[in-house]
């Protein structure tokens, strides 16, 4: 990170881009008191995580840092600073707020590509095959079967991923 | 009662235990646990990727419920509050609900108009059958010689973030910051709970994915605390928390050099053997490490 921000190029648009997307409404109501961080499970384990200076960058404007970044993908979607924030931020939401404009500006993550093909091919995270079916008899449970068109349709109707895989 | 059985992706492959003793306590107890046909994904992973693709996804389980007039009752606690949240979306904001039936229309053939309920498996029976019933029913199973004594048994319960947040889609159920329904449900099968620090702890499961040396040495952070009450075992009812705490336990031992052997139970297998059933009829024979109070 750079020691001196460069104001030419920040995006003043990316706030409105932001509160503009489901979950983002009320992310410019955060006035930076930190209790987010306080209790923030991955913020306690790593610095590379911290949601009030996410919040502050994307209200600089600094659309490209904050887009391109690994830090947006580690929320871990707990709702402890959602249930705490004075002021309603309701971070996860914006959390996935702001990963959606990820998406659509080409910044996918591979593991979140992983699931979205899973999702495409099996309509669920996890393939059923015979093996699994074999051991849920064995256990009297009945058997699950795949039913990936409907899923497919949503997913490739929303843009999160392609029909198939190139 | 009647309710149709949503299991999700992740408990028909990974928690067979878990399904095996929900429904084995569930018949004991009068509900009826409907499968359906078609079920999907509620959604959850597609949240990062797109808000309206995980509605719809969650739309189109709660449309398959709701032709067939049943409530949903959920094992995992990501599902339920994802087809929660999304529910409580649909239900309150009708230009939504109709925006959204045109493209589940376009998309699976179906349609929601918001009728369904969706509950956990463990507020099901925190609500429907009461922690005093269970304890009756315990004492009876007991005095027949089948139900176990688990008297002597401590166990450190795990809420897990999801089954009470955000609290708001959950009509008050319980406090998120100092829950006690789950712990009243333990100590209804005879057994007892002890606290421990940072109770409310999340399991770090939402970013094993994405970065499993941080997801770990948050699931580490717990089981630490509870290491030190010298419990039993742990109570939980989600097979998200359940991947981090029983399945990785090894890996966290052998990552952190510590050692732990910590039994690791849902909640319906601890009800089943206080209710009479054997340790196999509750998936127990699956479980990584074993309880001590299987032994009768």
């Amino acid at each position: 990170m750079a020691d001196i921000l460069d104001v030419s190029r920040l995006d003043p648009q990316f706030r409105a881009e932001i509160a503009a997307e489901p979950g983002g409404e009320r992310f410019r109501r955060c006035f930076s008191c930190g209790t987010c961080v306080a209790g923030c499970p991955v913020a306690g384990q790593t610095d590379r995580y911290n949601p009030r200076r996410i919040v502050r960058m994307a209200l600089l404007g600094m659309r490209q840092q904050v887009l391109s970044s690994e830090f947006i993908w580690l929320c871990s979607t707990c709702y402890t600073c959602y249930e705490r924030c004075p002021q309603d931020v309701r971070i996860p939401e914006l959390m996935n707020a702001i990963r959606n404009i990820a998406v659509r500006a080409g910044y996918v993550p591979p593991t979140f590509r992983q699931q979205a093909e899973l999702l495409r091919d099996h309509g669920r995270l996890y393939e059923i095959t015979s093996f699994e079916n074999e051991r849920r008899a064995e256990l009297g449970l009945p058997p699950i079967r795949e039913q990936a068109d409907e899923v497919r349709r949503i997913l490739v109707r929303s843009g999160v991923v392609e029909e198939r895989s190139p | 009662m009647r309710v149709a059985l949503y299991l999700g992706c992740t408990v028909p492959v990974r928690a067979m235990n878990y399904e095996l003793a929900a429904r084995r306590t569930a018949e004991r107890l009068g509900i009826e646990l409907v499968d359906l046909e078609g079920f999907t994904c509620c959604g959850y992973p597609a949240r990062p990727l797109s808000h309206e693709a995980a509605l719809l996804m969650a739309a189109h389980n709660l449309a398959l419920a709701e032709e067939q007039g049943l409530e949903l009752c959920t094992l995992c606690s990501a599902c339920t509050s994802t087809l929660t949240e999304a529910n409580r979306r649909l239900q309150s904001d009708e230009a939504l609900r109709a925006r959204l039936n045109t493209q589940l229309a376009e998309t699976t053939g179906r349609r929601y108009n918001g009728t369904v309920r969706v509950r956990h498996y463990a507020r099901l029976l925190y609500e429907e059958i009461g922690p005093q019933r269970l304890r009756e029913l315990v004492t009876q199973a007991r005095s027949e010689g089948t139900g176990a004594d688990l008297s002597a048994f401590r166990f450190a319960v795990h809420y897990g973030c999801h089954y009470l947040k955000p609290a708001e889609v959950y009509d008050g159920f319980d406090d998120p910051e100092n829950p006690h329904t789950l712990g009243d449900l333990v100590e209804a099968t005879g057994a007892q709970q002890v606290h421990y620090q940072e109770e409310d702890g999340c399991c770090g499961g939402g970013i094993l994915a994405v970065d499993p040396e941080i997801a770990l040495a948050i699931a580490r952070s717990k089981l630490d605390h509870i290491h030190v009450t010298g419990a039993d075992g742990m109570v939980l009812i989600c097979p998200f928390c359940d991947i981090m705490y029983e399945i990785n336990q090894r890996s966290i031992e052998r990552q952190f050099g510590v050692s732990y052997r910590l039994p690791v139970l849902y909640y319906p297998q601890l009800l089943g053997l206080a209710l009479g059933f054997t340790p196999e009829e509750v998936g127990l024979h699956l479980n990584r490490v074993k309880f001590k109070g299987e032994r009768k």
